[in-house]
Formats: structure tokens, sequence, C-alpha cells
């Protein structure tokens, strides 16, 4: 699936990038807006870089738990400011692929 | 271009989704609660509203007195293949508790009290079963601060209403 973006990047069907190295900062707002996050703020982004950094460091994306633990933003605000499930949005606005974990 | 058909296509309707599960969790051993907490966090992971419903030993999950003390099932419990005996020998059932909470650690897996605050946390519903709460002569100070309430059958199933019911 080539994207809506102006740049033109792989994603998989649901729209998490195939290939990480393809993303940049623009692109992020784009993708938020897709799964109905109007504006990212400052807190959206610490969480968007926290995400990235953590992927590409470990080559997996962290867990809900060290999301909450590590990321700076507690639970109850990370699932307020992404709504339908942080970790996986996150992710997506990351431009890193979807995690596949149970936690 | 054109439509070659005399009727148009209908559109293939999005494949249904989950909007809501309410999870019973009616057991007190380690492998008997977790796999409810993982249901309802996975389920918060994906957007999907969640309910809690502790009964019976379940409670022993949201219990601030028992919640960090849930051993696994060492005696009778064909899963371990570990034969009844051995399983009831003083001190197996803390071991294998123990061995077991590592390797969920490892996996990024918390332990039940931190996991129970975080299911409360991702918006999920905790609740604690009236029955079982009589029965066992406890009142809401008992649990920790994240239950919402202690409520009968009739109004969990009124939680649970639209949604799907997932017991374990």
């Amino acid at each position: 699936m080539t994207t809506t973006l102006e740049t033109p990047v792989e994603r998989d069907p649901e729209g998490f990038f195939v290939h990480p190295e393809q993303w940049t900062e623009a692109m992020a707002p784009d993708i938020a807006r897709e799964s109905g996050i109007g504006e990212l703020t400052d807190r959206h982004w610490q969480v968007i870089n926290f995400m990235r950094r953590a992927y590409l460091e470990n080559g997996t994306a962290p867990s809900i738990r060290t999301l909450g633990k590590a990321s700076g933003v507690p639970i109850k605000e990370l699932y307020h400011l992404f709504p339908k499930g942080p970790a996986k949005l996150a992710a997506k606005i990351a431009g890193i692929p979807k995690p596949r974990g149970c936690i | 271009m054109t439509d070659l058909l005399e009727h148009p296509q209908s559109v293939t309707p999005p494949p249904p989704t989950i909007e809501k599960v309410s999870i019973i969790i009616s057991r007190g051993s380690l492998e008997g609660i977790y796999p409810g907490l993982i249901m309802a966090n996975g389920a918060r992971m994906e957007g999907i509203d969640a309910n809690l419903f502790f009964t019976f030993f379940g409670l022993d999950a949201i219990n601030q007195a028992k919640h960090e003390h849930v051993k696994v099932a060492t005696v009778g419990n064909p899963g371990l293949h570990l034969a009844t005996w051995a399983g009831g020998l003083p001190g197996v059932s803390a071991v294998v508790t123990h061995k077991f909470a590592a390797d969920m650690e490892k996996l990024d897996i918390p332990p039940i009290p931190e996991f129970v605050e975080m299911i409360a946390d991702s918006g999920a519903g905790l609740y604690a079963c009236k029955a079982s709460v009589d029965m066992f002569g406890l009142t809401i100070d008992d649990f920790v601060p994240q239950v919402r309430d202690i409520i009968t059958v009739g109004e969990f199933y009124g939680l649970a209403a639209g949604g799907q019911i997932i017991f374990t």
C-alpha cells in the first residue's frame, strides 16, 4: 500500500511503515490525522520520540508497560493522548512496524 | 469507467470488530488470574472497552492483603506435569511461583498488583462480586483503590450488555 502522504512510502494494510527509514518527522501529523488525532502536542511527541528511539535501539517496539514507565508519560495520560491504544497508535505515527506483543 | 452490471454492486461491509469485553476472573491461582488480566489489558491496547469482574478466589487479585501473595497451584495441576505428591511438599508452590514470576518479568509482564493498576489506568472498569464479598466478609476498603464498586451479577450483566463476556 502506498501512502496518501506527499512522499511515496511503503506501508502495510493497516498503515504501519514497512521500512522505518522512510519516515520523517514531517509525516507524523498526517499519520496522526488518519488515526483521528487532530494535533500533536509536545506530550504526543515525547511518546513518539521515545517509541522510535526504543525501536531503533532494541529492534522491537516497547511494551505498554515500558512505555508507561520509561517514556515519562504515565499510562493514564497515554490513553488520553492516544485513545484506542497508545502502543499501536504511537508506533504507527512514529513510523515503526506494527508491534506484536501481548503486553 | 462505466458499470457493466445492471445493479451496482453493494459495498462489502467492514469486518465486525469487538467494541467491548467484560471479563470474569473467578480463580485465585497465578495461572488462573493472569489470563483475564492479559485479556483485559490486550483489549484496552486495541481500543476495546473492558470491564473486569472478580469473583470467588479471583478477589485475591484485588485484595490488598492477598494480591502480592498469589501462587501457582502445584497440587493436582496436570498442566504443570509435576507429580501431585511432589507438588504438595512444603515450599514447592513458592519456588514454582518465583520461577514463573521471574520468567514473566523477563517478558515485561508485570506482577499482579502492578498489572491491575495498569489496567485500571488504561480505563478498564474493575468490579468485585457482591456475593463473594459477602461470603468472605469483605468490604470495599479491603480492595485496591482502583476497584470502582461491589456489584451484583445482575448489575454485571447490565455493564456487559452489548459486548462480549469472557469467563476465566
